[in-house]
């Protein structure tokens, strides 16, 4: 893809991401911080890429590395947003 | 041979990309947050089933292994973890992943041929480091693995600024030469400026470092989507750097500080006044039956709910309190400082934990015009976000700081272990005032004790 798309999509993303949460009550900063947070283990796609590529032993285990570290933030983040955000259901059910 | 076509894949990509923004707009909302993370977590799956099927890759039983690992790792820590210890592992996720996003950056070095692929590589691998080693010394800051007041020592300065130049001058070498080694000697750079930037930081801004670091992570991976030419990081990363950018900018807001006075405030001095020096001034402490006829004989009560009461586990016991409290009719109303907790919002969470109502929640703004009507103000755990010294005493580390107006109500109760300070290391005037009844113990115990004096009255 050419340098001009990578750029427009950038520009793109940049304008969702500020627009998505320019409202948010402080109630919702931590599991939002945590959801980002999450997301951003996707960056285990990359490392899925470079280990399948990886050509020598060297480049295999640091890869894999990355792999455990990448699955560490993605897994874990969503997990952890979502304990925190089933206590949120709880109280909305609430008898009083 | 690839079972997905390159438009299947780009078109699988853009169908992840749209769960993660839903997911980001879900979470901004209660009603649709846990379902808006259940939708990103369904995209995170998509893309990473996608990227299996797509390309031609080795090594494939390895990297499941990998991440049978990388799963057993978090998942089980991510769902026993205390609610109280979740801010750190927030922080401890975000920098392994700023470590994936660095890793993945100096691997791709050496199939870089064009210079504007490698200075998205050394923009990866600084970005992705100073993530990495900054969120290990958050996490060790709130595991209190060591001080949470502000680390100064002289020369800091000269140090960061060092660091950063020579940061910058590996940064040409590699995007000139592509030599791995000098890659390797950046990396190591960005670990020791992530540590240089944290350590000036104090407790009680740390959540704020945390937020903001999670942005560098989003940029880290945003520039590895550059790298890899896929589309899917770029967006998903861009998505994280700029919404995390306005999360730190409102929660630092939050708090009345700016995002550059927290990480260099400290290099300015300034912050020593308000010593941990106990002082052996007199207070007043009462017992549990004279905290239990303070409140069961008012007629409005605010309960201000903090960090302390989340580490004793005393949630449940408050909203029990507050249940015996209302059968006498008396009014009863949590005040939630922004930051109460460790994070922004980490109140309202623990509290929902405990199945207390959220109508019966205020936010600082809403509450504070009510210190003044209140017969009690019950402070459990709480210290710096009641301290009168943010509106005070310039100087102080918290000066500036919004807090909660406690001194306005006509009785002051404390529940406090000890005469201790609180995160931000310094003293409470207010504890010393004529209107402050303390009691000293563990917050759940006292609030137990407090409780069946309520029952009995």
């Amino acid at each position: 893809m050419d340098g001009v798309a990578l750029l427009t999509i950038t520009v793109l993303a940049i304008f969702v991401g500020f627009e998505v949460v320019s409202k948010v009550s402080s109630t919702l900063h931590t599991p939002l911080m945590s959801g980002a947070n999450a997301i951003h283990g996707i960056i285990l796609v990359g490392a899925i890429i470079v280990a399948g590529q990886a050509a020598d032993a060297a480049t295999l285990v640091v890869a894999l590395l990355a792999v455990v570290l990448a699955t560490a933030n993605l897994v874990g983040g969503f997990v952890v947003t979502d304990r925190m955000l089933e206590m949120f259901r709880g109280r909305r059910g609430g008898a009083r | 041979m690839t079972l997905l076509s390159p438009v299947w894949t780009a078109l699988l990509y853009l169908l992840a990309a749209v769960c993660f923004i839903l997911a980001l707009k879900g979470l901004s909302s209660p009603k649709t947050a846990r379902r808006g993370n259940l939708i990103g977590a369904a995209g995170a799956l998509v893309a990473v089933v996608t990227v299996f099927l797509s390309s031609r890759l080795e090594n494939i039983p390895w990297i499941l292994g990998a991440i049978a690992v990388g799963s057993a790792i978090a998942a089980p820590v991510a769902r026993r973890v205390q609610m109280t210890q979740m801010p750190q592992l927030v922080a401890l996720f975000n920098g392994v992943g700023g470590g994936a996003a660095a890793l993945v950056a100096l691997l791709e070095l050496g199939h870089a041929e064009e210079p504007w692929v490698r200075v998205a590589i050394v923009f990866t691998l600084l970005v992705g480091a100073v993530s990495f080693s900054g969120s290990l010394v958050t996490f060790a800051k709130l595991q209190e693995l060591m001080t949470t007041r502000p680390v100064v020592f002289r020369g800091l300065p000269v140090i960061m600024g060092a660091a950063l130049l020579a940061a910058i001058a590996a940064s040409a070498v590699v995007v000139v030469t592509g030599a791995v080694w000098i890659a390797i000697v950046l990396l190591l750079l960005g670990l020791a400026t992530g540590v240089l930037l944290v350590l000036p930081v104090g407790g009680a801004d740390v959540p704020i470092v945390i937020s903001l670091l999670n942005a560098f992570t989003g940029l880290a991976v945003a520039a590895s989507g550059l790298v890899l030419g896929n589309v899917l990081l770029l967006v998903a990363g861009t998505l994280v750097g700029a919404s995390g950018t306005i999360l730190t900018r409102a929660m630092a807001s939050a708090m009345g500080r700016s995002v550059a006075g927290i990480l260099f405030g400290a290099f300015r001095g300034g912050s020593t006044a308000g010593s941990t020096a106990v002082s052996d001034r007199p207070v007043r402490s009462s017992s549990p039956e004279d905290v239990a006829v303070l409140l069961g004989y008012a007629q409005k009560v605010l309960i201000v709910p903090g960090y302390g009461l989340a580490v004793a586990q005393g949630q449940h016991t408050i909203a029990e309190l507050q249940s015996a409290l209302e059968a006498r009719g008396i009014e009863v109303v949590f005040a939630i400082h922004p930051v109460a907790g460790r994070m922004p919002g980490h109140m309202n969470v623990l509290l929902a934990e405990a199945n207390v109502a959220y109508e019966s929640l205020r936010e600082m703004s809403e509450v504070n015009p009510e210190f003044k009507t209140a017969d009690v103000a019950l402070v459990v755990g709480a210290n710096d976000v009641v301290n009168p010294a943010a509106k005070s005493t310039p100087g102080s580390p918290i000066y500036g700081m919004p807090i909660l107006e406690v001194e306005e109500a006509r009785q002051v109760v404390f529940l406090k272990r000890s005469m201790r300070p609180g995160f931000a290391g310094i003293e409470n005037e207010l504890l010393y005032e004529p209107q402050t009844t303390l009691l000293f113990g563990d917050a759940k115990d006292s609030l137990t004790k407090v409780l069946s004096a309520v029952k009995a009255l």
